[in-house]
């Protein structure tokens, strides 16, 4: 029981350090971003690795996201004989929630632990601390461009996971099930409110965005240097991810679409 | 006139944790000297290079380089301070997303506001002294060890160090390379009128380059001397690492209980 006890206080003590060593790790991110804003190619190398590499599986995984949305909702919305808004059932959906947090899922899967292995691995390899004795931050050097890299891109990836989301619905309900075209996009529109709906989504994935670039950040530079080390920080990097996009999620939800 | 000390250790402890890594540890490098540092697996010669780095601060006493006490910096002079040093890590930790010239050009780009056409001279000169010119656009993956850490000597003497320090710059080498990277170590120090410290355990190959050697064992300083003077050297442990022997002061079993109660035997009767 005592032995319960003590390793119930470790892992608590353990889990607090850890968050104040996060915070801080974070605060030092901030501090470190002049560098890489005045030598912004340094971000956007990293976009092209976090961002653009991740563009297959955001469009394919929207258009199918899409695709099954207008099944599913074609087939309750025609029991109310609303099948018409169809349109604006896929929009709202994919702006609001599916949009923000299933690519914010798959970029923490995909762009997330690839992060934290190359970090982890840079700093099994010393390179972090070759970088140090060079006189070189690591933290702005290595550390800050992903942060800010993966910040930016998640929205972009967001917005085109949303296109294609519509592209989809459009496909199935539009050209496969025979929704008229005119009410498939006028409902869209009405209905989709850009300050409620598609700003409160942008926000949600900046958000996400800050969120999964920083425990892949973390997670790697703090990682043991060892090859276990690397591949258990790689997993935690993807666990928490997860984890914190849907309780973020749910906060934020609570909070923008309290009362609409 | 003896040379001046550049580098001078006075008192040196350091501890992880509560566990003594290195203890009462003094040294002293004058300019233009290559020093080596030896000492079996897990000594804390390493740690003795992170020290003079300024990567950990010591339990107590100071490293003084270049007239300045390290672990009393701030973070802004120290980044300073390291830029007049070089270090070359054990297996050259190159920067695996970058060629071998993007590699050697790293610190220059970092540090200084030169243009693109002088920084590829610059880099050109320091992979001619290594030997690598023609292999710029490689990748650090295909590299071959050798070729890997004299593409890490290149970067490390990029800015022209008043001080490198080498982490065992030998391990893994096949007797070519060796050789290779012994020379260029002798001859980078003179050319530049630095100062070198090895770490190493590699004996027969320190001893050709080296002007002094510290041996440390279990975190103190238990021999040091000029190159001739350790060989001839009648100290136990010296001795004992000069000729490879197994058993001496460093034993070759790890403390453990004895070895018939261990194996639940009765002992032979003499």
């Amino acid at each position: 029981m005592l032995d319960f006890l003590r390793k119930l206080g470790h892992t608590a003590i353990d889990a607090i350090w850890r968050l104040g060593y996060a915070g801080k790790f974070f605060f030092l991110t901030l501090i470190g971003s002049g560098t890489c804003f005045r030598r912004f190619h340094l971000v956007i190398r990293e976009i092209y690795y976090t961002g653009v590499r991740s563009l297959i599986i955001i469009i394919v995984s929207g258009l199918f996201v899409g695709m099954v949305l207008a099944l599913q909702g074609y087939e309750t919305l025609q029991r109310y004989g609303s099948s018409s808004a169809l349109g604006v059932l896929v929009a709202l959906a994919l702006v609001r929630e599916l949009g923000p947090v299933v690519s914010a899922l798959l970029f923490a899967s995909r762009a997330g632990s690839a992060i934290t292995a190359e970090i982890g691995l840079m700093k099994a390899t010393e390179q972090l601390s070759a970088m140090e004795m060079m006189a070189v931050d690591p933290i702005a050097r290595v550390v800050a461009p992903r942060f800010w890299s993966g910040v930016i891109s998640l929205p972009l990836l967001t917005a085109i996971f949303n296109a294609m989301g519509i592209f989809g619905g459009y496909l199935i309900g539009v050209v496969l099930i025979g929704v008229d075209e005119g009410s498939f996009w006028s409902q869209m529109q009405a209905g989709v409110d850009f300050r409620e709906d598609i700003m409160n989504g942008v926000i949600k994935s900046v958000v996400f965005g800050i969120a999964v670039t920083l425990i892949a950040v973390f997670e790697g530079y703090d990682s043991p240097p060892t090859a276990e080390g690397v591949s258990g920080a790689t997993t935690r990097t993807v666990v928490t991810s997860s984890l914190i996009i849907l309780i973020l999620d749910f906060v934020l939800t609570s909070f923008m679409f309290r009362g609409v | 006139m003896p040379p001046e000390n550049f580098l001078e250790i006075r008192d040196l402890n350091f501890a992880y944790d509560k566990r003594p890594i290195l203890r009462g540890i003094n040294m002293s490098i004058p300019k233009g000297q290559v020093v080596a540092i030896m000492g079996g697996s897990g000594c804390g010669k390493t740690t003795l290079l992170k020290l003079i780095g300024g990567q950990i601060r010591p339990t107590q006493g100071h490293v003084k380089f270049d007239g300045r006490i390290i672990h009393e910096l701030g973070r802004s002079d120290l980044y300073q301070t390291r830029r007049k040093m070089g270090m070359l890590f054990q297996f050259g930790a190159l920067f695996t997303d970058l060629s071998v010239y993007d590699n050697v050009a790293f610190q220059m780009r970092e540090h200084t506001d030169l243009p693109e056409s002088l920084i590829r001279d610059l880099v050109l000169m320091k992979l001619d002294a290594v030997g690598l010119r023609g292999a710029r656009d490689l990748m650090p993956n295909e590299l071959s060890g050798g070729m890997a850490r004299r593409v890490a000597l290149a970067r490390t003497i990029a800015l022209d160090p008043m001080l490198i320090m080498y982490d065992e710059p030998f391990t893994g080498l096949d007797p070519i390379s060796l050789g290779v990277i012994g020379n260029l170590i002798r001859k980078l120090n003179d050319a530049l009128g630095a100062s070198s410290i090895v770490v190493t355990h590699d004996v027969q190959e320190s001893l050709q380059i080296v002007d002094y050697v510290y041996f440390v064992s279990e975190g103190v300083i238990v021999a040091h001397g000029t190159p001739d003077e350790i060989r001839s050297s009648e100290t136990p442990f010296v001795h004992q690492f000069i000729h490879g022997e197994i058993d001496g002061p460093v034993p070759f079993h790890y403390p453990s209980p004895p070895y018939f109660e261990d194996l639940q035997l009765e002992p032979p009767h003499a």
